[in-house]
């Protein structure tokens, strides 16, 4: 053959070459170019944690730097997976501990990380320089302490809506007076007061500091010291604010905004008096996200805002914003390209607010880079749902959340089918879509044969039959997340599409119509699926088969099954079908 | 309805036939609409269907457990009215439904072999035996589904309730019910970590859930006003937030109690946390109640026994005593980190400073407070 192509040089040009599936397909080349890949890659993506082990992991790629793991299923957001389920961290950190001393990067999202695994991190990794945790839990500031005390060249920390066991707000207070290389810094999550000087003086020392986002903890009269300490901010999510204005802090506040010329993203804002806000317009102009979701600002003064930030990209915000606000966003922010509207009374049983499909529409028709929508409301059509999709073609992400459960259309009195119908054929580039209202069979049609880019699909309350399920599944060929909740699916779908499951990432199903049985025959002939029965009320042993399970999660792996169930988990296994009941 | 088709005779024609007969999954759509209407909407069906209708059906069922049992379908009690086709036949198609159920994959005999073993089993559960084989589900003792029930109020027992209480989404019927006959408390329980799907056995009748069905049906449609765990999709902690902001900002909400409040509660022993909306309750004794339901089966020990009412009833107050005894006592964590007895401040600053919940053994809280064991007298 005479190969002799350096790989060193194949190593260069590797290095280049960032996404993951651009270095898969390099590793498929040939036995060679396999080695030498998995010799050179830095990152790792592990979307499930319980797909791969540790050991496996280690194994193929000797030499990471930065890994990323997510753990439960994303339906833990909305209390629909127990607690005790799993995604342990420590697992994990205990076998990079031995196998990557030079380790710098975690990102976790949605795992159990406990105070022995951030120690570990604390002491193992000598260059350890980015620590995310994204709706985390398990830890408490003691772990934080830990970190902060040993990390020296820690860049980032990012606690983003973890649940913190709040022990004390000391822990900042560990970072050595001699570490000054922090970059950025989010403690939204942490309740408890922080020590105030202790953060200025971090903040003070900290040049690089481009991220910093504050606890609601912090007062408002703090901001302008930390602001003036750290001009080169980029990105800010303020803390909590006073209800009294008073003239000193307004002008301070006023001051030290202006002085941040670099400030392009904000957030927080939790609480905020109005009559605050005049102090943001001097950065309007220069932002390109805005996270509102957290303040309570009515529509005048929203619009107000909002009106000035012509550069803006991404808004998070309240449905406060209502029609008029949506209508005078479209017609401010061109640049748009991310709109998330969230619902500030979820659990009303009456509208609190004037925000209809219609602000949504017009957002569609004036804002020509929209691609990503999160949309709370509580009424929808399907001639809203149509225009939307011609308006906007460039759709990526679509997830719209009708508030109240089964609501047809409200013009009409149909199901919403054919406008997420429309939706689906519209928008061909499509990777993401959360239907809700009234949806039957049909609309599961047009996704199975319209959603051929669809990788994640969120469906609650919906559909008829197993029809519906059976669409999706032999319809949607890119699918890699699917997770069901209240929708009459049963055996047949699932059993008839099983070798699907295998080229997707996961399928979450509760309160549906699998059967045991089902599940036991699925995990009896897909050795390469994790099928896993949730049961709270007790081994579904001791129910006829064709018992629907409470939770079904069925996901990939290539280690079997897990061995850190919780009593009320098990997975189907190759003896499940045939073990007598 | 159009008499529902087994489906079999469709199936023999081709691998395709899966997907391209429409007729046999029609047949399942218009069965699975009939439960579906039962169980989401429906209360106006539900009402319709009287409790002789549903024992029927469920004695229907347990006659054709066997036969469906090779058939892979759900078959959940009443779901279809099944055809009285030789058992022969059936068997058959059983073998053919499993060659077409997985065409990707090829079909071995021993697969046959163990649903014939599984059939087998299946004989030997009768219907009755899964009646009474109920208490057996809770070995882990720990279930949600019965203080449901119980907080509407509801006594007697009898088959159909568990007929009833398989379909899934039960969660949301228990709300819709429970929403009815005490405000406060089920909607708690409801917002905790699982939602008791399919598995519960209510402790109520049909009787007694048509009652409260038709109360809902005459007041205000929808009648899915109660709330559901996990619905709307919100993330906790934008809930926890809403709900400072609303204390805060008096001119925004007219009207009380908008956002939610989660907080974990604990138990000394047991396996699993909760977490519980403070926000749902307005007195102590409102949260109290609603600890003592949710972890009721727990405290028990081995609740095995969930036969009669009689005894459930029993099991209740045994509870009861055992809380207001001297048992258990419920203290919480306030801002600062320290542990205090719950109950010795005004309910409105308790959940302001309340970061979590836990019930412990009293004699676990004599450090507590001097005042435990006389506390727990006092109380009742």
């Amino acid at each position: 053959m005479g190969y002799s192509f350096p790989e060193e040089v194949l190593e260069h040009v590797l290095s280049f070459i960032d996404s993951d599936s651009d270095r898969n397909s390099v590793s498929l080349v040939c036995k060679s170019w396999h080695d030498i890949e998995r010799w050179c890659r830095r990152r790792l993506f592990v979307g499930n944690c319980y797909a791969v082990s540790p050991a496996i992991a280690i194994r193929r790629f000797p030499e990471l730097r930065s890994v990323s793991l997510k753990g439960k299923p994303h339906f833990a957001d909305f209390n629909l997976v127990p607690h005790e389920w799993g995604g342990y961290a420590y697992p994990w950190i205990a076998a990079f501990a031995k196998a990557y001393p030079w380790l710098e990067e975690l990102r976790l999202k949605r795992m159990v990380v406990s105070d022995e695994a951030l120690e570990l991190i604390a002491k193992k990794f000598k260059n350890f320089r980015v620590l995310v945790m994204y709706s985390c839990e398990g830890f408490s500031t003691d772990g934080l302490a830990t970190i902060a005390a040993n990390c020296r060249n820690l860049k980032e920390l990012d606690l983003s809506e973890s649940e913190v066991d709040d022990v004390s707000g000391n822990w900042l207070s560990q970072f050595p007076d001699s570490y000054t290389s922090l970059e950025s810094l989010n403690i939204t999550s942490l309740s408890s007061e922080i020590r105030f000087t202790a953060l200025e003086r971090l903040v003070g020392r900290c040049p690089n500091l481009k991220t910093l986002k504050l606890s609601h903890s912090v007062p408002l009269d703090l901001l302008p010291n930390l602001l003036q300490k750290a001009p080169q901010l980029v990105e800010l999510g303020s803390g909590l604010h006073t209800k009294e204005v008073h003239p000193d802090l307004y002008s301070k506040l006023a001051g030290a905004f202006s002085g941040c010329k670099g400030l392009k993203r904000l957030c927080g804002l939790r609480d905020v008096v109005p009559s605050y806000l005049p102090t943001l317009y001097p950065i309007c102009f220069g932002l390109t996200s805005l996270n509102l979701s957290d303040a309570p600002i009515q529509c005048p003064e929203l619009i107000k805002l909002v009106s000035q930030c012509q550069n803006l990209q991404r808004l998070w915000v309240l449905d406060y914003i209502e029609d008029t606000g949506l209508i005078a966003l479209a017609e401010s922010c061109k640049d748009l390209r991310e709109l998330r509207v969230f619902p500030s009374d979820p659990f009303g049983q009456e509208p609190n607010v004037s925000l209809t499909e219609q602000g949504l529409v017009s957002v569609s028709a004036g804002c020509p880079k929209l691609h990503s929508v999160l949309y709370f409301c509580r009424r929808m059509s399907n001639v809203a749902l149509s225009t939307i999709a011609r308006n906007r073609p460039n759709l990526t992400r679509f997830r719209l959340c009708i508030i109240e459960r089964f609501r047809p259309d409200y013009i009409t009195q149909e199901p919403l089918d054919v406008g997420f119908g429309a939706i689906v054929e519209h928008c061909k580039d499509l990777k993401r879509l959360s239907l809700s209202g009234l949806l039957t069979d049909r609309v599961f049609e047009y996704i199975g044969s319209h959603g051929k880019k669809l990788e994640m699909l969120s469906l609650a309350f919906a559909g008829d039959s197993d029809l519906g399920l059976h669409h999706v599944l032999s319809g949607c060929k890119s699918l890699r997340k699917l997770e069901i909740r209240d929708c009459p699916f049963g055996d047949k779908a699932l059993l008839a599409n099983a070798a699907k499951l295998e080229t997707m990432r996961s399928l979450w199903m509760s309160a549906c119509q699998v059967s045991y049985r089902a599940c036991k025959l699925l995990g009896q002939k897909m050795p390469r699926l994790n099928v896993e029965v949730i049961a709270e009320q007790g081994h579904p042993d001791s129910s006829p088969d064709e018992y629907p399970v409470e939770k079904l999660y069925i996901y990939r792996t290539v280690s079997g099954p897990r061995s850190d169930m919780p009593s009320f988990v098990w997975t189907m296994d190759k003896n499940s079908a045939l073990r007598s009941s | 309805m159009s008499p529902p088709l087994l489906g079999v005779e469709e199936e023999g024609q081709s691998n395709a036939s899966l997907v391209a007969s429409s007729g046999s999954m029609d047949c399942l759509s218009q069965s699975g609409s009939g439960l579906k209407e039962r169980n989401y909407l429906g209360l106006s069906d539900c009402s319709s269907v009287d409790s002789s209708t549903i024992t029927s059906l469920s004695k229907e069922n347990k006659n054709n457990l066997n036969l469906r049992a090779t058939e892979l379908r759900l078959g959940l009690p009443g779901s279809q009215s099944p055809e009285r086709e030789p058992d022969l036949s059936l068997l058959k198609s059983g073998k053919l439904d499993e060659k077409l159920l997985f065409p990707l994959l090829p079909s071995k005999d021993g697969i046959c072999a163990s649903s014939q073993k599984t059939v087998v089993s299946g004989n030997k559960r009768g219907f009755s035996d899964t009646m009474n084989g109920f208490p057996e589900m809770k070995s882990s003792g720990y279930t949600e589904g019965n203080w449901i029930f119980h907080a509407s109020g509801s006594e007697s027992e009898s088959p159909q309730s568990v007929g009833q209480g398989k379909f899934p989404a039960n969660s949301t019927i228990n709300v819709m019910l429970s929403s009815r006959s005490s405000g406060a408390q089920p909607a708690a329980v409801n917002k905790e970590a699982p939602p008791k799907a399919s598995q519960e056995r209510p402790r109520a009748t049909n009787g007694s859930n048509h009652n409260q069905i038709t109360t809902n049906n005459s007041s205000s449609a929808p009648a899915a006003k109660a709330q559901v765990v996990g619905w709307p999709p919100i993330r906790s902690f934008r809930k926890n937030t809403l709900a400072t902001t609303s204390k805060n900002n008096d001119e925004l909400d007219g009207k009380p109690g908008p956002g939610a409040l989660f907080i974990k509660v604990s138990m000394d022993g047991a396996p699993y946390l909760r977490k519980v909306d403070l926000r749902t309750y307005s007195t102590y004794q409102e949260l109290s109640s609603a600890l003592e339901k949710m972890f009721s089966c727990f405290t028990i020990g081995q609740c095995g026994s969930h036969g009669t009412p009689g005894r459930e009833m029993l099991s209740e107050s045994k509870l009861r005593d055992l809380l207001h005894g001297s048992e258990y006592v419920l203290t919480y964590e306030d801002k600062d980190g320290d542990w205090m007895l719950v109950g010795d401040v005004p309910w409105e600053l308790f959940i302001n400073s309340c970061k979590r919940l836990k019930i412990m053994k009293s004699s676990d809280a004599i450090g507590l407070a001097p005042r435990v064991m006389e506390k727990s007298k006092n109380r009742n």
